[in-house]
């Protein structure tokens, strides 16, 4: 390895280490996963610990969409738009059953899993998840933030 | 009134044009003609004695396939009533035919009839002649089929909408 290269990798772990304690999330939260979230928020598991404790509620200002509920097909332009204001680098967890896959929601209104309209980055399953998997889930993409190739 | 005096009272105004009548549960029910409905449902808003002045609900019943039903119509479109004067109810059922899922619209009578219709448009099809604007009211224009018929595919997907990828 030239020292170029040394110095680019060096530069990623330590921007990657940077970001991945600095998580601005958009939640978008459309259904009872929400209440969930809150209590993972809060003081009692507190992910400010995790260096996401301030939810941004401009898509421009959010590195972390995290889609909490139920997206139904009327929602999903919506939930498009909100991707696509967002600004890079700029990753998603899918929060709950029905943005994994629908859920229990097998039906006419619901969209099967959020990953048909944007990519996904972590899934977090439960109905609703506990807060020690949305936990776990948030650990996980902080080490997919610090082990990826950084780009700015 | 009671209930029984509501039914006898639409029995001697409107007679044959009344299919049938029960009681189930203490919810008086007049089932009626398609063509005598406009004018049943204006008389119970506007006659003193019975002054239904709030439709509290609209909607269908699917009956395809059910027990018992199989020759009749499909469809019943399910008119509930009050008064807010008298506090009676009344339910009014009207059934239709699958290939003539046409009924006389209620908007005029009450304003809120025009959601409710629009509703019934939109989960079974059914139409309602005289509506000011008969849209889709919670699925979006480019679903197709009417998701609350019996024979709707559970699994059936629709395509998505909004911003392509």
């Amino acid at each position: 390895m030239g020292l170029g290269g040394f110095f680019t990798s060096k530069l990623d772990t330590a921007i990657g280490w940077a970001r991945k304690y600095s998580i601005f999330q958009y939640p978008f939260v459309t259904a009872c996963c929400g209440m969930e979230y809150m209590a993972t928020a809060c003081s009692h598991y507190d992910i400010d610990r995790f260096g996401a404790g301030l939810p941004r509620f401009s898509p421009r200002q959010a590195d972390v969409l995290f889609v909490v509920g139920t997206i139904s097909h009327k929602m999903a332009p919506v939930l498009k738009r909100v991707y696509d204001q967002m600004t890079e680098p700029k990753w998603v967890v899918a929060f709950g059953v029905c943005t994994c896959t629908g859920g229990f929601y097998d039906n006419y209104a619901t969209v099967q899993g959020i990953d048909t309209i944007i990519p996904v980055d972590v899934y977090i399953p439960g109905c609703p998840p506990r807060p020690e998997s949305v936990i776990d889930g948030l650990m996980k993409l902080q080490d997919k933030i610090a082990t990826g190739v950084q780009r700015f | 009134m009671t209930g029984a005096a509501i039914l006898a009272d639409l029995g001697e105004r409107f007679g044959g044009a009344i299919v049938e009548t029960h009681d189930a549960h203490g919810d008086h029910t007049a089932v009626v003609n398609r063509d005598t409905l406009e004018a049943l449902l204006r008389h119970c808003r506007d006659a003193p004695a019975l002054a239904f002045d709030m439709l509290t609900d609209l909607t269908a019943v699917d009956y395809l396939k059910y027990p018992g039903r199989e020759d009749g119509p499909r469809f019943e479109v399910v008119y509930h009533l009050y008064s807010l004067r008298h506090h009676h109810r009344l339910r009014v059922k009207v059934r239709v035919e699958e290939d003539d899922a046409v009924v006389p619209t209620a908007v005029p009578l009450w304003p809120i009839a025009n959601w409710l219709e629009r509703e019934v448009w939109d989960m079974f099809g059914v139409r309602f002649d005289g509506h000011p604007d008969l849209r889709r009211l919670l699925m979006y224009e480019e679903f197709v089929g009417h998701p609350l018929r019996k024979d709707y595919p559970v699994h059936r997907r629709q395509p998505l909408i909004g911003p392509q990828i």
